[in-house]
């Protein structure tokens, strides 16, 4: 790298790679087009890989499931226009779910902005909305300035995506590039909030008098990086730990204190925490309607203590008696000194009464009839895979739900899923920037047969890139969560939601990807074995129960207590795993 | 009820959107909104009036920080300040009318700035009610056309001032806000 003391003369292209490569970005996912060529035209003189996608919806989906996979900010590129409004679905999904990711588009000539000109759209306009914070650079000299202010807005506080639009002639023109004289100046952005101290002790009191607590994990324990000192607080004060989905990997899954997921498809024992619980400590999460049920009836008897980095969480869903608005990590440290160790064993021997009444072995526990169930799958993937670095990336769905209740994630970044926006489509291109940020990491694809041909094209990207990822496709031949909501509250009137499918084993076969069909359960584990083994990505079509659904739900808007079980329960007979 | 809020912005194009924005897409309901320069140019100034509760108050304070051209959230609801709108209002008055108009003006210490043989033109600045009164008393006469500002505010006595970044003062970003609800 160059001397950063230097100044020297550059094109706005030129910066804008220099940019990148100094923020530490290695690799990024992209498509070109007429206003971003100079742009591309410039990547021959930076060490950065570009990574070819086949839609730039998949570009956004792979810098956001690269930056879930490492912490670091993942970086989309695209032209102009049809360009950038490909990209919107990706940026509102990495907002959802606060991921930090800098996207790039091209923009028509300066002096061609506002005439309708060709693959002109307004982008900054349009993604307003959906983004943390947008860029339009008109100038060559605004370049770096606005890479360093977008990659810092993009993974400071909470992080989220930064659109950063460049006009042609911004990339054409020449400028004097200076990296120190291009800091970022953000007057207005307060990314390091902090608790007032009467805060802290308003929340101690509540902590030390509590006897029926439970944490309520999120995805800001992963963002912050607070995993142990979460797990010394929960030690120390006696505390079991809930799951979002998001905050799936946050808190072992073995540990005697974890719970596991909560909410909409939460185990029942989980839920019933909650709605016994006298003291919700939110660590990281934002009270997502599907999380809370129908707020009206969500733990009661419980006050509320929110540790939450952005200000505008606190008493949006649920009111919370101390908010404490900061770093989760920061805020853990500075807690966890005054926490006072207090036995909490009546509360969770009764926690463990209830756990006797568990969904996942519901269907753990079936005997094998011929038929395939997605939970067999999961359940199954998860024993071959569970002691390596193994990454699942889902979609959005059913299958997600089963990933959620039958995969048992012990470390963090190991699910990379879309929570908030709940984007089909979003796995496939996620699990290539997974793989491209962890590539000694065994990534695997868990998709529904709906999702998996939202994005399909990115198999080509896999193969052009040369990446070993395994795609389980868990087939039943419908859109299966629309259709167990048809089935519990539209009658069983299965509109729109039955698919008929291309043979995905041949298909597989035409981008020169292998493929097996497992139709039985007998298949599972060999298949999965022989995937591992084979040198290059493999597609496993599972054919499972076409009508199974996700056990339990609260359907929406009832009481978070008020689940619908499995019809003709089995009765339990063996352990958990 | 009715919350005021005085809010800092820097002075860069489509901020004025990005903060219309943030009302429309978050469901905050906005009375009023006027925006112009302030004694620095790099800092513009809205006055902003939105109809919510305190909660609603609170967290509409916390999303306009999420701005990242937001410098300074006040909300001088509850604080002394002085609030002014401005009209000019062209009322219906002949000859026969047209004294009776000038002194409803004068009792409201509103000034006429156009006189035509048809009309007068009126202009006047005030708090919202007042201006309201006067709205009252000529609509008899006819009102021909109405135009408002929308209302401006300035806390009395000592404010705090938006920190700023100038050339020679590169701060990476203003930490020096402490939030608590």
């Amino acid at each position: 790298m160059a001397d950063k003391t230097a100044r020297k003369s550059m094109t706005g292209a030129n910066i804008l790679w220099e940019c990148i490569e100094r923020e530490g970005v290695k690799h990024v996912f992209g498509y070109p087009g007429g206003a971003i060529l100079p742009a591309y035209d410039a990547l021959k003189n930076s060490k950065i890989h570009h990574v070819l996608v086949r839609h730039e919806q998949g570009a956004t989906h792979m810098a956001d499931g690269y930056a879930r996979a490492s912490g670091r900010v993942g970086v989309a590129v695209a032209t102009s226009g049809p360009g950038a409004t490909n990209m919107v679905t990706g940026i509102a999904t990495a907002m959802l779910d606060s991921s930090p990711i800098v996207c790039i588009t091209g923009q028509v000539g300066s002096k061609l902005i506002g005439s309708d000109a060709f693959q002109e759209t307004d982008i900054t306009g349009v993604t307003l909305p959906i983004t943390k914070h947008n860029y339009l650079v008109t100038h060559a000299s605004e370049v770096a300035r606005t890479i360093r202010e977008a990659f810092y807005v993009a993974r400071s506080g909470r992080p989220g995506p930064v659109l950063v639009d460049i006009t042609k002639d911004a990339q054409q023109t020449t400028c004097e590039f200076d990296w120190e004289a291009a800091r970022p100046q953000l007057p207005g952005y307060r990314p390091d909030l902090s608790p007032e101290q009467k805060e802290y002790e308003k929340a101690l009191q509540l902590i030390h008098n509590s006897k029926r607590p439970v944490i309520l994990a999120g995805h800001g324990i992963i963002l912050s990086g607070a995993m142990q000192q979460v797990r010394d607080f929960a030690e120390r004060a006696g505390i079991p730990v809930a799951l979002t989905l998001l905050g799936i990997g946050a808190f072992p899954a073995a540990h005697p204190l974890n719970l596991g997921m909560m909410g909409m498809h939460g185990e029942a024992w989980v839920n019933h925490t909650i709605q016994e619980s006298d003291l919700l400590l939110a660590f990281g999460m934002r009270f997502d309607d599907r999380v809370t049920g129908n707020l009206k009836a969500y733990a009661p008897g419980a006050k509320k203590i929110q540790i939450e980095i952005d200000p505008a969480e606190i008493n949006k869903n649920v009111k919370v008696d101390v908010p404490l608005v900061g770093d989760l990590r920061e805020v853990l440290e500075e807690l966890l000194p005054h926490v006072e160790s207090i036995d909490r064993s009546e509360w969770l021997d009764s926690i463990d009464k209830l756990k006797g009444d568990a969904a996942v072995r519901d269907i753990q526990n079936l005997p094998d009839s011929g038929h395939l169930y997605a939970a067999h799958v999961i359940n199954d993937l998860w024993r071959e895979t569970r002691d390596g670095d193994t990454v699942v990336v889902t979609d959005v769905g059913q299958h997600q739900m089963w990933e959620a209740q039958y995969y048992k994630h012990e470390k963090p970044r190991s699910l990379i899923t879309s929570g908030g926006l709940g984007t089909m489509g979003f796995a496939l291109p996620a699990a290539i920037g997974a793989k491209v940020a962890r590539p000694e990491a065994e990534v695997w694809v868990v998709v529904g047969d709906g999702g998996f041909q939202m994005t399909l094209c990115e198999l080509a990207t896999i193969v052009q890139e040369k990446l070993k990822i395994h795609i389980a496709i868990i087939n039943n031949g419908f859109l299966g969560m629309v259709r167990q909501w048809q089935e519990f509250f539209y009658d069983r009137n299965y509109q729109a939601t039955p698919l008929l499918n291309p043979d995905f084993a041949k298909l597989a076969e035409a981008y020169g990807i292998r493929s097996m069909n497992i139709t039985e359960r007998a298949q599972v584990v060999p298949g999965v074995r022989e995937a591992r083994k084979h040198d290059g990505p493999v597609l496993l079509n599972f054919r499972v129960e076409q009508e199974d659904s996700v056990y339990p739900m609260v359907a929406a808007g009832a009481g978070l207590h008020e689940m619908i079980r499995r019809p003709s329960k089995i009765v339990e007979t063996a352990a958990d795993e | 009820m009715l919350n005021t809020y005085v809010v800092y912005v820097e002075n860069k194009p489509g901020v004025l959107t990005r903060v219309a924005s943030l009302f429309r897409r978050r469901a905050f309901n906005i009375d009023s909104l006027t925006v112009g320069r302030t004694e620095k140019p790099e800092v513009s100034r809205m006055t902003i009036t939105v109809d919510a509760d305190d909660d609603q108050a609170k967290r509409i304070e916390a999303n306009l920080y999420k701005l990242v051209n937001v410098l300074l959230v006040e909300n001088i609801s509850h604080q002394p300040a002085i609030v002014r709108d401005l009209a000019m209002i062209k009322v219906a008055a002949t000859h026969d009318a047209r004294s009776h108009v000038l002194e409803l003006a004068s009792v409201f210490r509103a000034r006429v700035v156009d006189l035509s043989p048809e009309s007068l033109t009126i202009e006047i600045t005030g708090a919202e009610d007042k201006i309201d009164g006067l709205l009252e008393v000529l609509r008899p006469y006819g009102v021909i056309e109405m135009v408002r500002t929308g209302i401006v505010a300035m806390r009395r006595g000592n404010s705090p001032s938006p920190k700023t970044v100038g050339p020679d003062d590169r701060e990476v970003a203003g930490n020096d806000v402490s939030y608590s609800v």
